[in-house]
């Protein structure tokens, strides 16, 4: 889709003058059938991933995953070389299978370090970021989406994607601004 | 705790308690702030130039730092006999001052995760600033333990790798437990914190004119855009961090407390260490943050988002942790006594009458166990000289406190004839207080070059974040900001 001036049209959006405009706003878009939308808000505003109808988010199994291979590879560093390639005898003391306890503090801090980088590449890699370039950026009004502004856009590529029909829908659902963001 | 105080009076910030409704909570955020005076305000300290106090004050702090850079090259270019450690005291200022600094960093993280699952949103003002004191803090504890070895450059000895002769560290010591304790903190609090500014640094990006602000900004924003399919695995990342934090801070100074209490000495080997330290570290990590914040909040007049409240609820932490230290003080002395053990009880008579007596009086006894006793009153804890005067009292106890378990129990050993006195030199005094610059100048950079306080963050706490809000006379105040603005 282009517009007259040949611009591809990327979405068109609204901005709402609040979080809980925002919040009826998104109930309305996702019982309209939408897929290919999204909200914008300088913080995030608690119940929208249900009003948008976004389940739980799955991250935590990468945290999971993370903190697993933390502990697996805190036993195999401390294992590996204290059991197998230089046991070190430290004032005659055990090394048998029955000091494993002090193994434990490092098998801790490896899981919560691996546990916590899992969760930090996991929220990049899920949200697609670092993305340094996106169509909505084009909207000069949008910069206030971290500041205090409440916006929401709907896809051109969504297959109910209609002028008019998102235009009503933006309107009645009371979106102010409404405009047709660019891709380029 | 979150309950507001019925009395309206309030220091500093306006009056905001209701009248009419004497159990309505306080707000958080004072004087019905909307979300765009917030992200004025907080950028504002960024984006307008630096006040001239900042230059003198970071004038000072920076050069002290650099004296004392100036003191570590010295002491590794000629050794560590530049320092008055010897036999009997072969710790003594270096390691007291790894265990304060690594202290004072625990506040940060109970106030970012701890406080975070426990739903305490008056967290958001204050968390961005705590976690950064958090990071410098461990960078200052850093040092110590790496400089004091004597040859830095063997310090990859603490790392898991095989020396020349195919030896690995002792994976059962306290001391390889510590370095991992400590650099993965490091690393989790990094991250959390970065977590932390990836929407405020979107939010200067989007203010800022300069165009090597808006690269700069735009680069570690990783071109965040505050949208809801972001924020919904932003948050789940943020609590799960939260969570793994949480275990993590209680687990450091437990570590750290292993290096001591897996000894054989008097006043070292004891079991209730672990929990002793932590409520230590919390204890003098608090004060930390208020000895940072109470000056930055009037300089940059954020009595708006650091309300007395905040302060009040500050106190009341110090208050509660440092009745668990003046409780852990009382068992030690207790069980030196029912132990029946002759050296254990020496060792806790020559601490409160030894040669170092004055220490236990004016730092554990004065500072660390009866001064927060003031904040059991509200006026102590409103009053903000009260507050500061506490909080120095116990930066200073919580020194002392280490010094005296370091220096203490290594300076009488089980034999008269090994005793001995530590004396510090001229660098061993000037390394701690360069590391004090070093901290300070890190933090005035901190609030200069990053928002100090999780814009975010403290949006959620304002009652408009709430989708549900609707006020009293039925129209929307941020609607109603919009009008008047156009």
């Amino acid at each position: 889709m282009r517009t007259p001036s040949g611009h591809k049209v990327y979405a068109m959006a609204a901005e709402y003058p609040s979080a809980g405009a925002l919040y009826e706003a998104a109930k309305r878009v996702r019982d309209a059938g939408f897929r290919r939308w999204d909200v914008y808000s300088p913080f995030p505003i608690h119940g929208m991933d249900a009003a948008m109808g976004l389940g739980k988010s799955w991250l935590s199994g990468w945290v999971l995953f993370g903190g697993v291979s933390g502990l697996l590879t805190a036993a195999l560093v401390e294992f590996g070389p204290s059991s197998f390639l230089y046991p070190l005898d430290v004032h005659g003391k055990p090394t048998n299978f029955m000091t494993v306890p002090a193994f434990f503090p490092i098998m801790f801090e490896l899981t919560v370090l691996f546990g916590a980088f899992a969760a930090f590449f996991a929220m990049l890699i899920m949200n697609g970021l670092p993305r340094w370039y996106h169509p909505m950026f084009n909207w000069e009004r949008f910069t206030r989406a971290t500041n205090d502004g409440f916006f929401l856009m709907i896809e051109a590529r969504d297959p109910r994607f209609t002028e008019t029909g998102v235009r009503d829908l933006l309107q009645q659902s009371g979106g102010q601004h409404i405009t047709i963001v660019h891709e380029d | 705790m979150d309950a507001a105080p019925p009395a309206p009076e309030v220091i500093g910030g306006g009056g905001a308690a209701s009248v009419d409704r004497p159990l309505a909570r306080v707000p958080l955020v004072l004087n019905k702030r909307n979300f765009s005076w917030l992200t004025e305000r907080i950028s504002g300290v960024v984006e307008n130039p630096a006040p001239r106090w900042w230059w003198v004050t970071f004038t000072i702090t920076a050069s002290v730092a650099t004296f004392g850079l100036f003191c570590l090259g010295y002491q590794i270019s000629t050794g560590v006999g530049t320092w008055g450690l010897n036999h009997p005291v072969g710790w003594a200022w270096d390691i007291t001052n790894f265990v304060f600094w690594i202290g004072i960093g625990h506040a940060g993280t109970l106030i970012s995760a701890i406080l975070f699952l426990l739903r305490q949103k008056w967290r958001t003002s204050i968390n961005r600033s705590a976690e950064a004191m958090t990071l410098f803090a461990v960078i200052c504890a850093a040092i110590f333990p790496g400089v004091h070895v004597g040859r830095v450059w063997m310090a990859w000895y603490l790392a898991p790798l095989p020396n020349n002769y195919g030896i690995w560290p002792n994976f059962r010591s306290p001391l390889v437990w510590d370095v991992f304790a400590v650099s993965t903190y490091f690393t989790v609090s990094v991250l959390f914190w970065y977590t932390g500014l990836i929407p405020d640094l979107a939010t200067l990006r989007d203010r800022t004119t300069s165009k090597i602000r808006k690269f700069l900004f735009g680069i570690f924003a990783c071109g965040w855009r505050g949208s809801n399919r972001n924020w919904r695995h932003y948050e789940m990342a943020y609590l799960l961090l939260a969570g793994l934090s949480t275990p993590l801070v209680l687990s450091v100074h437990s570590v750290v407390s292993f290096d001591f209490a897996t000894s054989i000495l008097p006043t070292w080997h004891t079991t209730i260490f672990p929990p002793y330290f932590v409520a230590g570290a919390i204890f003098g990590g608090f004060a930390m943050v208020l000895t940072l914040l109470i000056p930055a909040r009037a300089m940059f007049k954020l009595h708006d988002i650091i309300t007395p409240q905040h302060i009040d609820k500050m106190a009341k932490i110090i208050l509660l942790t440092g009745s668990f230290v003046a409780y852990a003080y009382t068992m030690e002395f207790f069980v030196a006594w029912y132990s029946g053990n002759s050296y254990e009880r020496f060792a806790f008579w020559n601490r409160v009458f030894g040669p170092y007596w004055w220490y236990w009086w004016v730092g554990m006894l004065f500072c660390n166990c009866l001064s927060p006793q003031l904040f059991w009153f509200r006026w102590c804890r409103r009053n903000i000289f009260v507050v500061y005067f506490v909080c120095m009292c116990v930066n200073a106890g919580m020194w002392f406190e280490r010094f005296i378990i370091i220096v203490g129990g290594l300076h009488r050993d089980f034999l008269p004839s090994a005793w001995g006195m530590f004396y510090p030199t001229w660098v061993d005094i000037w390394t701690y207080i360069g590391t004090l610059g070093i901290f300070t100048s890190l933090f005035l950079l901190f609030i200069r070059f990053l928002p100090m306080i999780a814009m975010s963050e403290v949006k959620t706490a304002v009652p408009e974040a709430d989708v549900h809000y609707a006020s009293p006379n039925g129209q929307h105040p941020v609607a109603a900001h919009r009008k008047e603005q156009r």
